[in-house]
């Protein structure tokens, strides 16, 4: 390990800001935590001071019921911390609200991407190169066979098995907080104006991208209609909901499911799914090495995912790269 | 291609039956010939490129991927075709696909000098799906779930033709099929048969249920427990075939090298011994046979300890005659007198039971399970053979099932429409006294016999009562109590009882009863006629 970037040190539940002693998204309470975004394996509560975007806090609040201590950060704004750090939030396109943090201490730049993206998505600010020495980088789909296709295609595919089922529905399991909102807003995009059906652990997430501007067009509850309404129309739920007793109310649902692991056929037959659409809020193999490329930093850190063979790769093209080997930020239900 | 692509990557992610049936006729009503006969080849396993092979793949592959981002993705992926369809380089110019014709030409001209210089060409061709349909054409082994009988079920819904007509002119025939499809789809004569040993397909009985017959019309026979056969010889081969209509000739050579007259035979494929009707009977049981089921090849020592034989049922052509429009009664005359001219170490004659009332039969059917038969078979003597099973003609009246009570111990949910339901059950008897610190062990696993509205109730019962979660497998808490019903039960060293049941069905839920009161494995064991 070099000793140039000592300042910053990452533990099994966060990464730790020694000078300013604050934390990137710890997973135990901590007096000030840095968040970079909502997703519950990153944003958990009863931290002393949560610094994040406005967007992320206001998620927060929808989760824990609480936004005591809460500190919010404009994209682009640096907020100078104790022990001479200064952080700034850059925007990652993961999800609403979603950012990097870039801390500058000593004439160092680590940057922390959190979970990210670098594809076009309707309900989140885009993704921003910012140059650093070190670069902390996400590897969910740190694998060169997860190539995730455009998303029209993955939309395409799903109002073909509507238009080709018109006495059934298709149910697709996502992700309650950015793949939903994102999956309806893609349909939206590509001219689907129909009510689309909520299951209900979705409605509030969905409002709260409302309230932040993200239109997201007419929406229901399915718990509000008879099931042969429900013919012919998208329902969307959690992907826990999928198989279980409460899609039995529904007019012989075709279930599908957004999430970049099912490009690969076994993941998708495993969760029983009968149309799987690869549709991800994370980099997929060919966005991460060539955010690793035109990053250019003097070092990478891989914190989570299929940390291999991203090492490989940085070894075959000659960068300093390590695996931080953080836990508990395996993201199944991307 | 893309089409075919298509289709496959649908059956990847079907599980219903009923489904997969749909989406393989449209696809044989949309796509011209002989681009769907390939395909159909393809999914059942019948093409065969010997030049390309998994390492062949492996090769290409690492070639132009680093070997260990290969050997993490093929390891993650779990399949070397569909890893090399995602890692293939993406190529330059947009993909201009060949159809599947062409893709089976150029495969098939493919030999290991030249298959490394042109496979590349055809996957530049082609997206992620269709490398992936192209690769597991070339290597074969598809593992989709679609058998010869579903395919030939599609072939009949697609072109609305009878499937026992499918099943009789599709033997013989060569991938693309091209006659099969001039047939049924365009109407021209069927495909001639005559002399080749080609697969009849089976007349089949009805359960009897409660009917009684009047024996005046109906004989009756035994129903012995061995595996149902086709012998067939024509144009100077002899085939084999089981009720599926597999070719198991190489399984048992002794019954290929048998016949020497012209015929299609219908009988019960046995072993000797005299578990079945004593020495009289002179089969063996049925776990004997097993044995001998599912070999490519035999030993002569096999052949020696489990001789094979046929008790012959009917005779469905005999020396170019087709008696399969005659009366039963006629079609047994001409058994009777072909079976003398037959090898009697190789084949015997099916009794008729000698019963002059419904009730006579009762009995003598009553005394069947010392004998370890199945039960017997009621044929309408005026019943002409016909491929499937046809109200009024034939009836298998099963001896009465064994039962047991046994506990629930584990379940897991159902595929299809069965998928939110806990469907699966295993259950077990007590091993010793329940009383006494004995423990559940596992005997057999069961997923009918209940009704809906049973259905609903256990999959509420496991929901409630799990204990613990194994992947999909929940543990339930041991305090439910089945009656399983089931045909026979045999000693196993697979299983960690040491039995293995025979169709085990769901007969009653005893919610009557506690689970401490279910039968113990001595029991069951007691129930063992090996």
């Amino acid at each position: 390990m070099s000793r140039e970037f000592g300042w910053i040190r990452p533990e099994p539940w966060g990464i730790h800001v020694v000078p300013a002693d604050c934390w990137i998204d710890p997973a135990r309470p901590v007096e000030r935590a840095l968040v970079t975004h909502g997703h519950a394996d990153h944003a958990r509560g009863g931290h002393g001071e949560t610094m994040a975007t406005a967007e992320t806090l206001a998620i927060m609040k929808l989760r824990y019921a609480t936004d005591d201590g809460a500190v919010p950060v404009a994209y682009g704004e640096t907020i100078a911390l104790p022990g001479g750090v200064a952080a700034t939030w850059v925007p990652a396109g993961h999800v609403l609200g979603s950012a990097q943090i870039l801390l500058e201490h000593a004439g160092e730049r680590i940057l922390v991407t959190g979970d990210f993206k670098r594809r076009p998505d309707p309900t989140c600010a885009p993704f921003e190169i910012t140059p650093c020495d070190v670069l902390v980088t996400e590897a969910t789909f740190g694998l060169p066979v997860f190539r995730h296709p455009p998303v029209e295609h993955e939309i395409a595919k799903l109002t073909g098995a509507l238009a080709d089922n018109p006495e059934r529905c298709v149910l697709v399991g996502a992700y309650a907080l950015g793949k939903a909102q994102r999956l309806i807003a893609e349909l939206r995009r590509a001219g689907h104006s129909d009510t689309i059906y909520l299951h209900g652990a979705m409605e509030k997430m969905c409002r709260l991208y409302e309230e932040h501007g993200v239109d997201l067009g007419d929406l229901a509850l399915v718990s509000d209609v008879k099931k042969p309404n429900l013919a012919g129309t998208i329902v969307v739920c959690p992907p826990s909901a999928l198989n279980d007793r409460w899609s039995r109310r529904l007019p012989e649902p075709i279930t599908a499911m957004a999430s970049g692991w099912m490009r690969v056929r076994q993941r998708a037959r495993q969760r029983m799914v009968e149309l799987p659409l690869v549709i991800s809020d994370h980099a997929d193999w060919d966005e991460l090495t060539r955010t690793v490329s035109e990053v250019d930093p003097v070092e990478t850190w891989i914190t989570h995912g299929r940390e291999e063979a991203m090492l490989r790769w940085c070894q075959l093209n000659q960068r300093r790269a390590r695996a931080l080997a953080l836990v508990g930020y395996e993201d199944e239900d991307d | 291609m893309e089409a075919f692509a298509a289709l496959l990557d649908a059956l990847v992610y079907t599980r219903s039956r009923n489904a997969k049936l749909k989406l393989l006729a449209d696809y044989l009503v949309r796509t011209p010939d002989p681009d769907r006969g390939w395909a159909l080849a393809a999914l059942t396993d019948g093409l065969d490129f010997p030049a390309v092979k998994s390492a062949t793949i492996r090769n290409l592959l690492t070639e132009r991927v680093d070997p260990v981002l290969w050997s993490l993705s093929r390891d993650y992926v779990g399949d070397s075709a569909e890893t090399a369809s995602l890692l293939w380089p993406e190529p330059a110019e947009a993909p201009s696909p060949p159809t599947v014709s062409e893709a089976v030409d150029a495969l098939a001209k493919m030999t290991r000098a030249t298959v490394m210089s042109e496979l590349p060409g055809l996957l530049d061709r082609l997206d992620a799906e269709g490398r992936y349909a192209l690769l597991k054409m070339a290597t074969g082994a598809m593992r989709i779930g679609i058998s010869a009988r579903l395919a030939k079920t599609a072939f009949a819904r697609a072109f609305d033709v009878p499937v026992e007509d499918v099943e009789e002119y599709w033997h013989g025939q060569q991938p693309p099929y091209t006659p099969l499809f001039d047939w049924a789809a365009n109407g021209a004569a069927p495909p001639s048969a005559d002399d080749m040993p080609l697969f009849r397909p089976f007349m089949l009985a009805h359960p009897l249920e409660d009917t009684v017959l009047d024996m005046a019309d109906y004989a009756a026979e035994w129903k012995w427990d061995g595996i149902r056969v086709q012998l067939v010889r024509a144009g100077g081969e002899t085939r084999v075939y089981s009720r599926s209509g597999d070719d198991i000739s190489a399984t048992f050579p002794e019954m290929a090298e048998a016949l020497d007259i012209d015929a299609v035979l219908d009988g019960e494929l046995l072993v000797r011994g005299s578990h079945q009707g004593g020495a009289a009977g002179g089969a063996a049981s049925f776990n004997a046979l097993q044995q001998r089921l599912g070999r490519k090849t035999v030993s002569t020592k096999l052949r020696e300890q489990f001789p094979a034989f046929v008790r012959l049922y009917d005779a469905l052509i005999v020396e170019g005659e087709d008696l399969r429009e005659q009366p039963w009664t006629e079609r047994r005359w001409r058994l009777e007198a072909l079976v003398p001219r037959l090898d009697p170490e190789r084949f015997d004659l099916s009794e008729v039971i000698a019963a002059e009332t419904f009730e006579d039969l009762r009995a003598i059917r009553g005394r069947a399970r010392d004998d370890a038969i199945e039960g017997v078979m009621l044929k309408r003597r005026g019943s002409p053979y016909v491929a499937g099973r046809r109200v009024g003609h034939w009836y298998k009246w099963k001896r009465d099932p064994l039962l047991i009570d046994c506990v629930l111990m584990y379940a897991q949910r159902g595929s299809g429409k069965r998928s939110s339901f806990y469907s699966d059950y295993t259950f077990g008897c007590w091993d010793g006294d329940p009383a006494a610190g004995a423990e559940l062990l596992p005997v057999g696993k069961a997923y009918f016999g209940f009704t809906d509205e049973e259905l609903k109730f256990l999959d509420r019962h496991v929901r409630n009562h799990t204990v613990n979660r194994f992947g999909p497998v929940r543990e339930t808490d041991k305090s439910l109590v089945f009656e399983v019903a089931f045909d026979s039960v045999h000693a196993s060293k697979r299983h960690k009882s040491g039995l293995a049941m025979r169709f085990p069905r769901i007969s009653r839920i005893r919610t009557d009863k506690p689970a401490h009161e279910a039968d113990r494995i001595e029991a069951l064991k007691a129930m063992i006629r090996d």
